[in-house]
């Protein structure tokens, strides 16, 4: 019964206990990351939540009634509404191009797509000063004809977009190139044509990772300061986006009313990550073949 | 319908995978492409489909040129080597898509392809299957589902890369000969490819061997085996003893063998090698004549009908190996560390020394 003669353990080790650590230096992990957690993450949102509701429920939607309150949701909604689409359609054809083509020039589009998130977005807002302001090349051009693109809405859009250019494709890039080009040659072999292959053999293979992309790329659209803030010019009640707002209010010290608007995008982040978690479970259900074959 | 393949060079980057490459397939023939991995023969395979383009040369399908035509238009069924089924679509569904994505006009109405699609199912014995989706089904059942649905379409060629190659040995097996049957059962062009010499010899009416991007030789199973054309496809073919020497006046010398070799009777004095299958060395106990060389048995594994024995030249040390049936085998009584001789009951000159 007792293999190495002698040594006799008191406690059987579990299976597999070889390849974990003794439990005091578990539960120091867990704590120290648990701990992190709370204090960079956790206590954040509460003081949000907290600061928010100070004064009271009848405070915390007074926030919101206030016209240039309304004004900057309608705003963000609109940019939102305006980017997301865009960028859903560019990175879907961007990345169908780059993971199922072989074409000159594939590596520069593919730098070109992670550009917007090696810059800082505040020169990317910059860019567009540089480019629409009245001191910059397109800007006289631009106010002769009387067209409005810095300091108006416009702008904002235009900023935002190049924000959150690479979401979609970075998102879809790897799942194709993981997904090959069988499918598709298979499709063609049969008869399909361009058209039909792409959406009724393409396209459902990656439904789920189009609708991650586009759950972050929305979170981004609507949070997006640095970028949005250059282009703006903060004009009240007419673009200011609701991050912007925030930084007013908190500027002229109504903290109640910055941190109501603020739980806004606290709580939109809080329904990105349920909704980023339910399609990565979706995801990961797909990729699992069914039980008790092979 | 006829396959021509002509002339067909194709380079990817730096590299070149065909090198005027000609084939003949009859029509009704099931052909076999063989080689090691790179030799090509899975680009051969899919320029004639159309999934690549030729660099130069041309394709003809029953002596119409479709060297330029489009996938789509040429009317082939290609299986996958890893299947491609659709995941995301039902058995019944992968069937009939070729159906369903034909124009308005020339598509079937939904119970023909209903009972078609089921009229495939059957054929590849997979009823009761038709709801399950690939991730529900064995290997070999994918390939079966990849088969039927290639033949949905009506092709007039059936393209298959490497058609057996993820699956195991057992049911490999089982799966190409029922293959063979099928083909036998409906008659069309086929032509598949592998890497496995068992494979092809056992299935094929012909086998096309291919190296580095050029045939090697193509024939029937019994013509490449017997009668190999070149050293590589003596090598590719099974096992074979390498016997090098000099060829003289129509004689070469093997070390202590002699041997006559006719055919290179014009060649001047050079180094030859001669190629013999394990197969045809004899062992001999008495030492008859020139033809046979002197060998120490160093071991010997007597499983199955067959029984393999290593020996040990006497004259260079090379190691030979011997197959014999188990009759021979118990008649001579071999002993481990005994001296034989061996003789080449049949055997193959070749004078470029060629390199594995």
């Amino acid at each position: 019964m007792n293999p190495i003669g002698g040594l006799n353990p008191k406690k059987e080790r579990k299976p597999g206990a070889e390849l974990t650590e003794p439990a005091p230096v578990r539960w120091l992990l867990i704590t120290v990351a648990l701990a992190f957690l709370a204090l960079f993450l956790l206590l954040p949102l509460a003081a949000v939540f907290s600061q928010a509701l100070e004064k009271g429920a009848e405070a915390y939607f007074a926030a919101f009634s206030d016209a240039d309150a309304l004004s900057a949701i309608r705003l963000t909604l609109l940019t939102a509404a305006i980017c997301v689409p865009l960028n859903l359609v560019f990175g879907v054809v961007a990345s169908w191009l780059i993971a199922k083509f072989d074409f000159r020039g594939k590596s520069l589009l593919v730098t070109l797509i992670d550009l917007p998130f090696s810059v800082s977005p505040v020169i990317s807002g910059l860019i567009y000063v540089l480019l629409f302001g009245l001191q910059g090349w397109f800007g006289p051009w631009l106010s002769a004809h009387d067209i409005k693109i810095l300091f108006a809405i416009p702008g904002i859009v235009l900023a935002t977009i190049f924000v959150t250019f690479p979401f979609v494709a970075r998102e879809l890039i790897p799942l194709m190139e993981a997904q090959g080009r069988d499918e598709e040659e298979a499709a063609l072999v049969l008869g399909a044509g361009g058209l039909q292959t792409f959406f009724r053999v393409t396209l459902p293979n990656i439904r789920w990772g189009i609708l991650y992309g586009v759950i972050l790329c929305n979170a981004r659209a609507m949070g997006e300061f640095g970028a949005v803030s250059v282009v703006s010019g903060h004009v009240r009640g007419s673009t200011n986006t609701i991050p912007l707002h925030v930084e007013i209010l908190y500027n002229e010290y109504d903290f109640v009313a910055a941190f109501a608007v603020a739980s806004l995008l606290a709580m939109l982040a809080i329904v990105t990550l349920v909704a980023k978690s339910l399609v990565e479970w979706r995801i990961n259900r797909d990729r699992q073949p069914a039980p008790g074959n092979e | 319908m006829s396959i021509d393949v002509r002339n067909i060079t194709k380079s990817f980057t730096g590299f070149a995978a065909l090198k005027d490459v000609s084939v003949d397939i009859p029509t009704g023939e099931l052909i076999a492409l063989l080689g090691p991995s790179g030799c090509g023969k899975t680009t051969l395979l899919r320029i004639i489909a159309g999934l690549e383009t030729p660099d130069s040369g041309s394709i003809r399908f029953h002596g119409e040129d479709t060297t330029r035509r489009d996938v789509r238009e040429r009317n082939v069924g290609f299986v996958f080597q890893h299947y491609a089924l659709f995941k995301h679509m039902t058995v019944f569904e992968n069937i009939a898509f070729g159906l369903k994505v034909r124009p308005r006009s020339t598509r079937p109405g939904k119970a023909e392809i209903s009972t078609k699609v089921h009229e495939l199912i059957r054929l590849v014995q997979l009823e009761g299957m038709a709801q399950r989706y690939p991730s529900q089904l064995s290997g070999g059942q994918r390939q079966r589902v990849a088969l039927a649905r290639a033949l949905a379409v009506e092709p007039k060629v059936l393209l298959l890369d490497e058609p057996f190659g993820a699956l195991d040995a057992r049911v490999r097996q089982e799966l190409r000969r029922w293959l063979r049957r099928l083909h036998d059962e409906l008659h069309i062009t086929s032509v598949f490819v592998t890497h496995d010499q068992e494979e092809a010899l056992e299935v094929a009416d012909r086998v096309v061997i291919m190296n580095g991007g050029t045939v090697e030789q193509s024939g029937t199973p019994e013509e490449v085996y017997d009668r190999p054309a070149t050293p590589f496809v003596y090598n590719f073919l099974g096992n074979v003893n390498l016997f090098h020497g000099r060829l003289h006046e129509g004689r070469v010398r093997l070390g202590q063998m002699e041997l006559s070799a006719p055919e290179h009777a014009a060649l001047p004095d050079q180094p030859a090698v001669g190629y013999v299958r394990p197969h045809d060395l004899e062992i001999e106990r008495s030492h008859a004549d020139s033809s046979s060389v002197e060998a120490v048995i160093r071991r010997i594994h007597s499983i199955g009908p067959i029984v393999r024995v290593e020996l040990e030249r006497g004259d260079t040390v090379e190691s030979l190996d011997a197959e014999l049936t188990r009759d021979v085998y118990q008649r001579l009584a071999l002993k481990v560390g005994e001296t034989v001789f061996v003789r080449a009951r049949k055997f193959r000159v070749f004078v470029d020394d060629y390199q594995i």
